[in-house]
């Protein structure tokens, strides 16, 4: 039974490679969720009731078991309540969690390493004996997993709640001029840190040693900093990049305890985490680094040519006659539509379009909503048939022989300025080709800006109608409407 | 010089596992449609949470007078079972949507 727990941890590590494969196809991607999960709770028992020698209970199991339960409950009502369009914000919490228990499981290892130093007298051994050839007290593949557990699990926390804070629109932009310089010192200063640290505890230097909890203060400065200045368009982004920190955190407790599973999760994560970032900021145009150093965001409001003109508005009657008329329509959903919940009544229209012989199709553009897929998640909810969500790449030939495009809630990815303007600071992201068919209607609550806090040219096309209201209000006008006639 | 060749020397199956890993980890999400890329990034989330065990291993070696420890211990193992229970079932949420349309052929 020696090697039982080993095998477990096989067993869990081999779940996550194989469910996150699964994840990876629309067909099987619940069941490889499940498959993860299962390797999980595979890991978890082992962890538990094995020890490297046979089966022995863990100690502390009351405790455990007591802190597993509430966990289970609390994470799996908070899971199940929130609403769908909630979603990004309930992974950057997740997230944010994570990386909390990595920073404080380094934490309580530092502390225990500090009481066996007194405990064990080494200084006084030292002080008579000298300290041996080739001997440190803390060698630094010990020291190592520590302090990188605790300064990426902090940033990672930090981060995340800040970020949470800014997509429930709790917490605002915040900016400075230098930040990325701030950025960098903190960044170095940290290292500095927890070096100081390192010096402190292998010289044994004496006086308490304070460069631990500098070293943490300093990451939840750099967390702060980090993920304030980044607009909630590049938010994606962040939690993408923040969830593959707390891959690399676990990963370090994986080194830390000699502990396959948690070494092959993290890695796992953080790799795949971080390409996924790269993808979405391709999809985004901005390079990782910008990310990095924290100058993504909306820092130009006033980039990109001033456009003026007017703004046609339009009646729902009107827009309902042209839409129940054309031979195909196409939808593109964006942010609006999540906030105004405005899926199902979207459903609906297209129902009622499709039963009057009209050809509707979604256009998804990759980075539409909050996040990659968001979109998709949101219509599939709402029962939008899969075939009917088309991706950028492929719709955007379709425009020229669309009669109607109708835009709810989106803005930036329908931005003409991103093909024809090199100053705006969109400039270069791939947008869906709106301005090719033959009507637009844009549905709106005011001429407010996107994310990228820029004027949209497209509002001002002649062929352009905007239908001013929220999201769900007007698209049930329209359901209504198209029925009258 | 020396040190770092035997650290590597040392460590050396650990850092075939991370190099592997890593392509893994690449060649996994480098051909998902974008489709999948929140489920994708919350699946992702779920699995970190093995950190999990971290925090078990750490809060059961806590003696039973280390009050900080144990609390401590207390809320990371919370934390962690949050991180875990809390990614699989948003992640299975998320999923159970496109589960019900199994006729879409348009990937």
């Amino acid at each position: 039974m020696q090697h039982l727990l080993e095998i477990c941890y096989l067993i869990g590590s081999f779940g996550f490679i194989i469910g996150l494969k699964l994840m990876g196809q629309p067909d099987s991607a619940r069941k490889g969720n499940l498959i993860a999960a299962f390797g999980m709770a595979v890991a978890v028992f082992a962890t538990l009731f094995l020890s490297k020698t046979g089966f022995q209970v863990i100690g502390n199991i009351g405790y455990i078991l007591a802190a597993i339960l509430l966990g289970t409950v609390v994470g799996t009502l908070m899971a199940k309540r929130v609403q769908m369009t909630a979603m990004p914000e309930m992974v950057s919490i997740f997230n944010g969690m994570g990386g909390l228990a990595a920073a404080l499981i380094s934490i309580i290892e530092w502390r225990n390493i500090e009481h066996e130093i007194i405990e064990s007298n080494v200084a006084e051994m030292v002080a008579n004996f000298g300290l041996p050839e080739g001997f440190t007290i803390v060698p630094m593949s010990h020291y190592l997993p520590i302090i990188a557990g605790l300064i990426i699990g902090t940033i990672s926390f930090v981060g995340s709640i800040i970020a949470w804070g800014k997509l429930n629109g709790k917490i605002g932009d915040f900016r400075f001029a230098g930040q990325q310089f701030i950025n960098a010192i903190v960044l170095i200063a940290i290292m500095a840190a927890a070096y100081m640290n390192y010096h402190h505890v292998n010289t044994l230097e004496a006086g308490t040693n304070v460069w631990f909890y500098v070293t943490m203060g300093l990451a939840i400065i750099y967390g702060l900093l980090f993920v304030f200045p980044i607009g909630g368009a590049d938010m994606p982004v962040v939690i993408s990049l923040l969830n593959s920190f707390t891959g690399v955190a676990a990963a370090c407790g994986g080194f830390l305890y000699d502990n396959n599973v948690m070494l092959m999760g993290g890695v796992l994560v953080g790799s795949a985490g971080t390409i996924l970032t790269v993808v979405m900021c391709k999809a985004m145009n901005r390079s990782l680094t910008n990310v990095l150093i924290g100058m993504a965001g909306s820092n130009s409001s006033s980039g990109g040519a001033a456009v003026s003109g007017n703004v046609r508005e339009v009646q729902a009657t009107d827009v309902a006659v042209m839409m129940k008329y054309a031979s195909k329509v196409i939808i593109v959903p964006g942010y609006g539509l999540a906030v105004a919940q405005a899926q199902h009544v979207c459903h609906e229209l297209e129902n009622i379009l499709t039963e009057e012989g009209v050809d509707v199709k979604y256009a998804i553009h990759p980075v539409a909503g909050r996040m990659p897929g968001h979109m998709n998640v949101l219509l599939a909810e709402s029962n939008v048939e899969y075939d009917k969500l088309i991706e950028m790449e492929h719709i955007n030939s379709e425009f020229p022989t669309t009669d109607v495009v109708l835009v709810v809630g989106a803005n930036d990815v329908v931005n003409p300025a991103a093909k024809t303007d090199p100053t705006s600071p969109i400039y270069g992201m791939p947008i869906l080709d709106v301005d090719q068919a033959k009507q637009i209607v844009v549905l709106k609550r005011s001429m407010k800006s996107g994310y990228a806090g820029i004027e949209n040219a497209l509002f001002f096309d002649p062929k352009c109608g905007m239908l001013f209201g929220d999201a769900k209000d007007s698209l049930q006008k329209l359901v209504n409407e198209v029925k009258a006639l | 010089m020396e040190q770092i060749l035997s650290f590597i020397g040392n460590n050396i199956t650990y850092i075939y596992l991370i190099g592997l890993m890593i392509f893994v980890g690449i060649e996994l999400i480098s051909h998902v449609p974008s489709v999948l890329h929140t489920p994708l990034m919350s699946g992702a989330n779920a699995i970190h949470g093995v950190v999990l065990i971290g925090a078990i291993i750490v809060l059961g070696k806590a003696e039973a007078t280390d009050y900080f420890s144990i609390v401590v211990g207390f809320v990371g193992v919370f934390v962690g079972t949050l991180n875990v229970i809390g990614g699989f079932v948003v992640t299975d949420r998320m999923l159970e949507m496109f589960k019900k349309k199994p006729k879409g052929g348009n990937k």
